[in-house]
């Protein structure tokens, strides 16, 4: 997928533009923030769990050498295989090579967010082999060649009436009289059509949401139970994942999957968790005969000891893009690439660049929401914060805004002339306004002005009134 | 209690009344209230364009304005919280300025948290006979805790009736150049809001940091919406009648 986010404000406008991407958004932050909210209210030891879940992720990725060794160890152990990929291609080609190794015709994937990091369907089908997509949200965008829109919730930029409207156009065999107007049925619908895939898959493909060095297992949280099929039925399972998901033991997980649900869809837990440690073993009645983990670098190492290492502590729960005010304006498409929100905004520029991504940690208003809901309290707004200093020092913002902003600060450093000129800038505006209390247009205003008006100054800086103050005072 | 008072760059320019009432406010509450003049802003326009070097060198400035006073007073959610926030964070590698950064940050409050929760204020001498609604600024909400001491003492002015709107403490869209950068985003954001202030039925809708307000008020005009628009210490120290509401002829 080849990233848009250079076109951000295009692609904010487009989306702030349309009306069925507008509804679906405006259900999303009625739902799961509410949702959330009720959930945190039930546990009330939730505070004290963001604290430990932070500090579990914090404790392993100041260890992580020697936690992946450990976990590599162990899930070799298992009879399973472990690999290294410090790129997206390496990832692909670890990918393409266990498929051809079995002659794999046709892959399931249980929506591992690490898949479209690295691009694998384009590769697959390229090299002749079919990607099916099993989670719903996943299986509709597939259809609609769409890239996902959030991160637990792919689809969340369409209406029912869209998605029936996918189905109606792929699936040949559907009778154009049934009708697919309840959630329900379309639910229906797609288990029809995936289940005969599920068996007739040869490899699975699947994410991890946690991995867990004492064990060398993989872990997974759906709702929809694709996950186990994806990963069970075939005879090769691959986990495709990359470093930072990783934590030393059982209990470490099982501790943030207490945040994990609550934070995303506001659920004590998923409907679906599933642990996987190695292949079939002798005597197992299933499971898959070989057991691979793909573990993607992509760069996420070069954060380690830098100001952005916090971000790997993320779960990808969602709530930070969920209370996003910005996200929930233009949708997770604008930010053009795989992650959006606040998350994205951090993690996109240390993944594709500054100089691409330079718009996504510029559109926050810092308004802290994100940091506020996170489970593992990654400071999300001094990221972006961090991200800008980045761009401000490679010198990639327009240079009048960078004029414009050095002549600000000489003159805030001069106070004689800084209170100089805005008592005369004040006087001037306010006389100019005074007739109609605010302006629709003003030269040099027009980013302000395009959208509303600009309320005129009284006509007096608080600073020269002050000082009138004082020397009435002193003549007294 | 020697207090300074941060004006601001936001009130010094657009709304001195504000400053005023902030004056009166403190003085009421006990404070001898001073405005060194050494002030300009606090730099959160180069902080967050990624201008560390700019803002350093205004914090340092501020610093050194507002040294020995008991305390430094902003009337704003925002600047208080670049102060007692941030400030030390810009300075965590300069051990030279970074004990006389928390220094400050110890002793800097936003307006009206200051009044409840230092100088112990329950009630204010005001009358304003209105229904209003209160917008929760993000930054004196998130990084401040500001959410009660307002509705506390506005429900002790006379006359007035506090609605809540729902989303209050949903941020307005304004975000300092943000709004300016992203105007389309910050229209939907401040349109939203909107909507959610004219549900309440409210006649007047009151915040504490005045960029938000002046976005809020820029955004009902547009509309031609007759809702008044004022910074909170207007109000609480009865300062209404000083000057016309945000935005309005005077
Ligand atoms: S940054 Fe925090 S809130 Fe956002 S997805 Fe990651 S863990 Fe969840």
């Amino acid at each position: 997928m080849l990233p848009t986010s250079r076109t951000f404000e295009a692609n904010a406008r487009a989306g702030l533009a349309n009306p069925i991407l507008q509804r679906a958004l405006a259900l999303m932050q009625s739902g799961f923030p509410e949702r959330r909210r009720l959930a945190v209210g039930r546990l009330p030891e939730f505070e004290a769990l963001r604290e430990i879940g932070k500090s579990i992720k914090n404790h392993t990725l100041e260890h992580l050498d020697f936690y992946l060794e450990l976990f590599e160890g162990k899930v070799l152990a298992s009879g399973g295989q472990v690999h290294w990929a410090r790129t997206p291609d390496e990832a692909r080609a670890a990918v393409l090579q266990i498929c051809r190794s079995v002659d794999a015709k046709i892959v399931t994937k249980g929506k591992p967010m690490i898949a479209e990091e690295v691009g694998l369907n384009e590769c697959l089908e390229e090299n002749g082999i079919t990607p099916v997509e099993t989670d719903l949200g996943e299986y509709i965008i597939q259809l609609r060649h769409e890239p996902p829109s959030h991160l637990i919730a792919p689809a969340i930029h369409l209406m029912k009436e869209q998605v029936a409207a996918t189905f109606r156009a792929d699936h040949r065999a559907l009778d154009p009289e049934r009708s697919l107007a309840e959630a329900r049925q379309l639910c229906d619908e797609a288990r029809a059509v995936l289940r005969p895939r599920f068996l007739a898959a040869d490899v699975g493909i699947t994410g991890a949401n946690f991995l867990v060095a004492e064990t060398g297992s993989s872990i997974i949280v759906t709702n929809e139970g694709n996950g186990d099929l994806t990963q069970t039925l075939p005879r090769v399972h691959i986990v495709i994942t990359s470093l930072e998901k990783l934590v030393p033991t059982l209990e470490d997980a099982a501790t943030l999957l207490r945040l994990l649900a609550r934070s995303a869809t506001g659920q004590e837990f998923s409907s679906y968790t599933t642990v996987s440690t190695g292949p079939r073993r002798p005597g197992d009645r299933d499971g898959p005969e070989q057991y691979h983990v793909v573990l993607l670098d992509n760069g996420r190492s070069t954060l380690l000891g830098g100001e952005f290492q916090e971000m790997l502590r993320c779960i990808r729960c969602s709530a930070c893009m969920n209370h996003c005010p910005v996200y929930a304006a233009v949708g997770g498409h604008a930010y053009g690439w795989v992650y959006s929100g606040p998350m994205g905004a951090v993690l996109t520029p240390s993944l594709i660049g500054i100089a691409d991504a330079r718009h996504l940690p510029n559109a926050s208003t810092f308004c802290g929401q994100c940091e506020n809901v996170c489970p593992v309290k990654i400071p999300l707004p001094k990221m972006m914060r961090h991200w800008r200093e980045r761009e401000f020092s490679q010198k990639l913002n327009p240079p009048m805004y960078r004029a414009g902003l050095s002549l600000w600060v000489w003159v805030a450093k001069r106070p004689a002339l800084y209170h100089a000129l805005v008592g005369l800038a004040s006087r001037a505006l306010g006389r100019l306004g005074r007739g109609r209390g605010r302006f629709r247009t003003l030269p040099l205003a027009s980013g302000w002005t395009v959208v509303r008006d600009l309320p005129a100054p009284e006509g007096r800086s608080f600073h020269s009134l002050w000082v009138q103050r004082r020397k009435g005072e002193t003549r007294k | 209690m020697r207090v300074a008072l941060f004006v601001t760059c936001l009130v010094d320019f657009f709304r001195p009344t504000v400053g005023l009432a902030a004056v009166h406010l403190l003085e009421k509450a006990g404070c001898t209230v001073e405005v060194p003049r050494a002030q300009t802003c606090c730099g959160q326009p180069a902080y967050n364009s990624g201008d560390r070097a700019g803002a350093k060198g205004i914090a340092v400035q501020m610093i050194d304005a507002f040294e020995g006073y008991d305390y430094v007073v902003a009337p704003s959610g925002s600047c208080a919280g670049m102060l007692g926030r941030h400030y030390p964070e810009l300075f965590t590698d300069n051990p030279a300025v970074l004990p006389r950064a928390e220094e400050l940050a110890a002793r800097s409050w936003e307006l009206v948290s200051f009044l409840v929760d230092v100088c112990g204020m329950q009630t204010v001498a005001a009358r304003w006979q209105r229904e209003v609604t209160y917008h929760d600024a993000c930054s004196g909400l998130r990084e401040l805790g500001v959410k009660d001491q307002p509705r506390r003492l506005l429900a002790s002015v006379d006359g007035l009736r506090l609605r809540e709107m729902s989303g209050a403490e949903v941020c307005c869209g304004f975000g300092g150049t943000f709004c300016v950068k992203y105007p389309d985003i910050s229209d939907k954001m401040v349109s939203d809001k909107e909507a959610d202030i004219a549900a309440t039925g409210a006649e007047a809708v009151l915040a504490g940091d005045l960029g938000c307000l002046l976005n809020i008020a820029g955004k009902l005009h547009r509309h031609n919406r007759r809702i008044e628009v004022r910074h909170v210490a207007e109000v609480l120290a009865g300062m209404t009648e000083e000057a016309p509401p945000i935005g309005a002829p005077q």
